[in-house]
């Protein structure tokens, strides 16, 4: 197995409403959507955010477009109006869910290249 | 016949010259066409509430006319309707500068129709309204109320058009209505036909952004690159009778219309992909599929609705606390041990000094802000990294302007009292405001629509 970062396997693209968080996590090909449905968990996606105060975390899976939707509840310390955020919005959030690393089998991997750590 | 829908803003602050090749592609298809903007946040309705209380002709978008100036003259001829929030806090004086804009580019016979109906404060200001559920927990109690706005649906947009307009000017609308208005109007289909009203929810809720859609806020270089990201060409959707739904761009601009960028987009500000709910219909997108049908060009299907809820949102804002905030920069060798111990002296400034701020926070820019929090778990995590410059970044919220002021100008003193090295500093203050979202039953909402030509509304103008 190969641990990766979840950025060399699927996009992200974070949204707001108040002081809830959307993640969408949108595999780059159809075959790593079952890896990311089995290793993406909600308790994962909801630690990236602790240090912050989040309080849950809702998946609801999309298989037909190969992607995720991930509600973090009281993700934005305030969110946009509320927060000392720089980033009130949680914009640049996507890409914090984007290092969390996952395990794929070598031939799951395709044309990705690996980085060296 | 294929009905065309281009998209000209996604935001108060979004590119001014997008409209331009979208407005131009739909001239030159010749189809039927209608054209919309979206342009009020949350937060930028607020503003503009506070600009309407400094100056009554003011609380529109400010952008409008450079966003209408190129195109306005040309959409009229071709007969192609534009739809906009530009009204924001106040639709009425947003239609008397579209008025001015059009008889300055020679279109007196311009039908300008003003959308009213969405400011609901008195409602707010005078109840107990349910609070939003992402909202619970939010005591504004001790906040004052600048103003409160409902959502209203597509129903009086479409209106408008029906009654001839060429330019209708709203306030706030729910952001998937600027869409659903237009096609509704076009295909003359039934306002609980809920399926094709999914349509077209799916469809603005795709546009409303804009760029997004089409290669904004997606690119990633080495991963997910795009052609000219300076050029992005703004979207448009090619709808059918049969309930079609293409996504595409106008020729000759940057950016990529592919189902990558698509996916983002439709799950954009979603929460449970089976009930995004509008004013109109509460859409679901969960059986939804996307299909690359040529070169930027998207096919979406599978969308489907149910009956609009009972209720409208309404978004209330208030007078907040007031933001201060100060920088300063180290550079160089031992970096990080300087900008990490300038940020506990900025902290501890603020004790000494007993400055009655409610919170605090530092930022180490270069090593981590945005993605830590208040109280600084990245920053202080131990690090092997050793960034070559950082920025410090003290943030502060007080109920009171001068001690957020007090707060921020901790940073200027650090050029002399500072660790080695230390510059760069600049401070501010701005006032925040707060939002919290209510629920209200649709009936307690009454839309009005108002359409006179460009020359009337002049005219009226001159005997105020």
């Amino acid at each position: 197995m190969t641990v990766i970062a979840l950025h060399h396997l699927a996009h992200s693209r974070a949204g707001d409403k108040g002081n809830r968080l959307n993640l969408s996590l949108v595999a780059y090909r159809p075959e790593l959507y079952p890896i990311l449905a089995e290793q993406v968990t909600e308790a994962r996606v909801l630690a990236l955010f602790a240090h912050r105060g989040a309080t849950s975390c809702k998946r609801y899976d999309l298989p037909r477009l190969h992607a995720f939707n991930f509600v973090v509840d009281n993700a934005l310390e305030g969110g946009v109006n509320g927060s000392l955020n720089l980033d009130g919005h949680g914009k640049t959030q996507s890409f914090r869910l984007l290092e969390l690393t996952v395990e794929v089998p070598p031939g799951l991997l395709g044309d990705v290249e690996v980085p060296v750590s | 016949m294929t009905f065309l829908l281009g998209n000209g803003a996604g935001f108060s602050g979004d590119r001014v010259d997008a409209p331009i090749p979208v407005l131009r592609e739909l001239v030159a298809r010749g189809l039927p066409a209608a054209m919309f903007f979206e342009t009020l946040a949350e937060r930028t309705i607020a503003l503009a509430h506070l600009e309407r209380r400094r100056d009554p002709n003011a609380g529109y978008e400010p952008m409008l006319e450079r966003l209408l100036r190129p195109i306005l003259a040309d959409a009229f001829h071709a007969r192609i309707p534009l739809l906009g929030n530009w009204g924001a806090a106040n639709p009425a004086a947003g239609g008397r500068a579209v008025a001015r804009l059009a008889l300055g580019l020679g279109l007196p016979e311009l039908r300008i129709a003003v959308v009213e109906g969405d400011d609901v404060t008195a409602i707010v200001a005078g109840g107990q309204l349910p609070v939003h559920e992402a909202d619970e927990g939010l005591d504004l109690a001790a906040w004052n109320l600048i103003a409160a706005n409902a959502y209203l649906g597509a129903e009086p947009l479409a209106e408008a058009l029906a009654m001839g307009a060429d330019v209708v000017v709203a306030g706030r609308v729910s952001d998937p209505a600027l869409a659903i208005a237009p096609i509704m109007h076009h295909f003359g289909w039934a306002w609980d036909d809920w399926d094709r009203l999914a349509l077209g929810a799916a469809c603005g809720h795709l546009l409303e952004c804009g760029s997004q859609v089409t290669g904004g806020v997606y690119w990633d270089p080495g991963f997910k690159d795009i052609p000219d990201p300076a050029t992005i060409g703004f979207p448009i959707a090619e709808i059918t009778a049969e309930g079609g739904l293409t996504i595409t761009k106008p020729p000759g601009t940057g950016g990529v219309v592919n189902p990558q960028v698509v996916k983002e987009q439709l799950l954009y500000e979603l929460h449970d992909p089976a009930a995004y709910l509008t004013p109109d219909v509460v859409l679901d997108i969960s059986e939804a599929e996307v299909e690359q049908t040529g070169p930027d060009r998207v096919a979406l299907r599978g969308f489907r609705g149910h009956p609009r809820p009972e209720t409208l949102k309404v978004t209330a804002s208030f007078e907040g606390s007031w933001l201060g905030e100060g920088e300063v920069s180290v550079a160089g060798p031992n970096a990080l041990a300087r900008a990490r111990a300038t940020a506990d002296v900025l902290l501890r400034r603020l004790r000494l000094r007993g400055l009655p701020v409610t919170r605090a926070r530092v930022d180490l820019i270069g090593l981590a802000s945005v993605h830590d929090s208040d109280e600084g778990a990245l920053w202080r995590a131990p690090t092997a990294y050793e960034p070559p410059e950082l920025r410090i970044r003290l943030a502060v919220e007080a109920a009171d302007r001068d001690a957020a002021d007090q707060a921020a100008r901790e940073v200027l003193a650090l050029l002399c009292c500072g660790t080695a090295g230390t510059g760069g500093a600049r401070w501010r203050v701005t006032p925040r405001i707060l939002t919290r979202s209510h629920l209200l039953l649709r009936d307690r909402v009454q839309p009005r629509i108002t359409l006179r030509t460009a020359s009337e509304l002049a005219q009226g103008e001159l005997a105020r």
